[in-house]
């Protein structure tokens, strides 16, 4: 079931010069998200797919059109702005963690509390609530690099969650698992999203992985072919 | 605001955190910096300790006399009817009789033998009177006797026994064609003065072939730092070509000797700051690029580009301090205390110790941090600035 319009594209562009040359990656992007969607997108390299997630993420901004989030208009906020909305808005999972090394698995996952109001006993609530989810309870303590990889994607997952964002961004999370591993965190991904309500917007080159989304869009050389899947 | 600030504590521990896997590069970068640390404080160390020592010499209480343009004692000749005219002249202060206090003193050098190298140095000798000892207040006999005067006898400075061979108690010592014998060793707290040979004023006269001649002559003022009486007395009288100055003016000009030594020592420490600085800068860009998909993703979180700038220059301030820290301890423990001897004003050697002191520590480590502050602050600045889309890229 998805609900309201959480995303909104209106006339996305997005290009840079290269020397001289200026190369265009979107010309004209309209796209929306519901809330409670599963989005996976999919594309050939150079596609614009990753463009499309920062842009989707707010860590990168269009050269034209107009980016909605619930309702206001994101792609103008200053840089400081941004920092806060995607602290109060997104979850990110990355293809291959981004996991702070120097600290053990429950910091790593307290880190998006800090940049809330709440107490360090809040936080720890939290944090074990999130580590629980993903089924890390037990090793709470342990530093990230004494983890499997899937193990570590699951801390990811977890950091992600753990502020209640709305929307939750992943980029190939699953291109540094094998086929067990990738499995179990898309099933992850699934229960979050249809238990959770969590909207999901995933970045993949695996067609098994986007068999978990709710619907997948093919982006060729900055355009999309929408594909319904079987939820 | 609280966020903004325990955003940063976060980054600034986990970058100090992360200091292992930069260990070597960290450590070469804080012990650069701990060597001009304590290269610096050397330099200011010895000065310091030069400059106690001869001002530690003078008071306010005494002039002291020498011949127009002389600038030092050995350079200076007075004849006995000038000290006879001068010693007439207000402001002095007088002893029961209605004398006026003064020691009309010799000042000659002879040779010693320099313990640390085993060269041969000048070293002074003073020949002095009672009064001459009378006005030094912190003069004290710490073994054997007074010199007799009439006789080839010198009591020792404290400082020139322990740098100088020879001169243990008891000891002859051959100056020219004359033997002497030392008969005392005197303390003066660790003033210029202990690096003296003192005899009787008289018979270095007859030894040193002077006639009846001085260098200086010591008056105890009636009032501490007037020398009005004494100027206006040289001013009235054309035969009087004089200068005078208080004990305290007359060594802290001396002192200044050492004034090229501190400012050389200021241009090597910048100079090899500049090299401390590239090494901070090198090592605090690598932390930056070694870090910077972690600084990318703490940003796509949300953490403010401030936490990064100042994650990064606390990281640099941290090695530098610690760099500081290393070098006050190093200059602390090899430079505070070690006495040495030195060419002073009167081309004669001067031992002094090196004395460090709480400002010249807190130089060294304010010296440290402006090189942590520089070091790091173009990295911060590019930490800052770093695109969040660099979360996205490459492996971990």
């Amino acid at each position: 079931m998805t609900g309201g319009k959480l995303y909104d594209l209106r006339g996305v562009s997005k290009s840079f010069t290269k020397g001289k040359e200026k190369i265009t990656i979107f010309n004209d992007l309209n796209m929306s998200i519901s809330e409670g969607d599963f989005l996976a997108i999919m594309g050939p390299s150079g596609s614009g797919k990753t463009t499309l997630l920062n842009l989707l993420g707010g860590v990168d901004k269009p050269t034209g059109g107009e980016i909605w989030f619930d309702d206001s208009r994101v792609d103008n906020l200053s840089e400081s702005q941004l920092a806060k909305w995607r602290a109060n808005n997104i979850g990110f999972i990355f293809q291959f963690y981004n996991l702070m090394p120097m600290l053990n698995a429950e910091r790593n996952v307290e880190l998006p509390l800090l940049l809330t109001k709440l107490s360090a006993k809040e936080r720890k609530k939290n944090v074990a609530a999130a580590m629980e989810l993903v089924g890390l309870s037990d090793r709470a303590k342990h530093m990230t690099s004494e983890m499997s990889g899937g193990q570590q994607q699951r801390v990811a997952i977890a950091r992600a969650i753990v502020s209640d964002p709305k929307l939750i961004l992943c980029d190939e999370p699953t291109g540094d698992l094998d086929r067990k591993t990738a499995d179990e965190i898309l099933s992850m991904l699934q229960l979050l999203n249809r238990e959770f309500g969590k909207t999901i917007v995933m970045v993949t080159h695996d067609p098994s992985a986007a068999n978990y989304a709710k619907r997948v869009l093919h982006l060729d050389k900055g355009e999309f072919v929408e594909k319904d899947l079987v939820a | 605001m609280t966020s903004i600030f325990s955003q940063i504590i976060t980054v600034v521990m986990m970058n100090i955190r992360s200091l292992p896997r930069r260990f070597w590069m960290s450590l070469a970068a804080t012990l650069a910096i701990a060597v001009v640390v304590a290269v610096l404080l050397s330099f200011l160390s010895m000065s310091n300790g030069f400059r106690k020592t001869l001002e530690g010499a003078g008071t306010e209480d005494t002039a002291i006399i020498t011949r127009s343009g002389s600038k030092s004692e050995l350079n200076s000749v007075l004849s006995n009817d000038v000290v006879n005219i001068i010693t007439t002249a207000p402001g002095i202060a007088k002893d029961a009789n209605d004398r006026p206090i003064y020691s009309a003193e010799l000042y000659v050098v002879v040779d010693g033998i320099k313990r640390t190298t085993n060269t041969k140095v000048n070293i002074p000798m003073r020949g002095i009177s009672q009064t001459g000892f009378d006005l030094r207040k912190n003069v004290k006999i710490t073994e054997g006797r007074m010199f007799e005067p009439g006789k080839n006898e010198i009591i020792a400075g404290a400082s020139i026994q322990r740098e100088f061979s020879g001169f243990e108690l008891g000891n002859r010592v051959k100056f020219g064609k004359t033997t002497w014998t030392v008969v005392g060793i005197f303390s003066t707290g660790g003033s210029a003065f202990e690096s003296e040979l003192w005899a009787d004023a008289r018979v270095l006269q007859s030894q040193f072939r002077r006639g009846n001649s001085f260098q200086t002559v010591r008056v105890l003022l009636s009032e501490p730092g007037n020398i009005d009486g004494l100027l206006k007395a040289v001013e009235d009288d054309p035969r009087l070509m004089l200068d005078i100055q208080t004990e305290a003016d007359f060594f802290k000009e001396q002192g200044e000797a050492l004034g090229g030594m501190v400012k050389l020592g200021w241009i090597l420490s910048i100079v090899m700051s500049l090299g401390a600085l590239a090494g901070a800068l090198n090592t605090m860009y690598i932390s930056v690029t070694e870090r910077e998909q972690e600084i990318a993703t703490l940003r796509a979180i949300g953490f403010s580009n401030i936490s990064a700038f100042f994650g990064t220059l606390v990281e640099s301030l941290v090695l530098s301090l610690l760099g500081g820290i290393i070098g006050t301890v190093a200059a602390y423990l090899f430079m505070d205390g070690l006495t040495t001897s030195t060419l002073g004003g009167n081309f004669t050697q001067v031992a002094f110790t090196f004395e460090m002191s709480s400002d010249l520590l807190m130089n060294g480590i304010i010296l440290a941090l402006i090189i942590g502050l520089v070091g790091g602050f173009f990295p911060a600045w590019r930490a800052a600035r770093l695109p969040v889309v660099l979360a996205f890229r490459g492996g971990a």
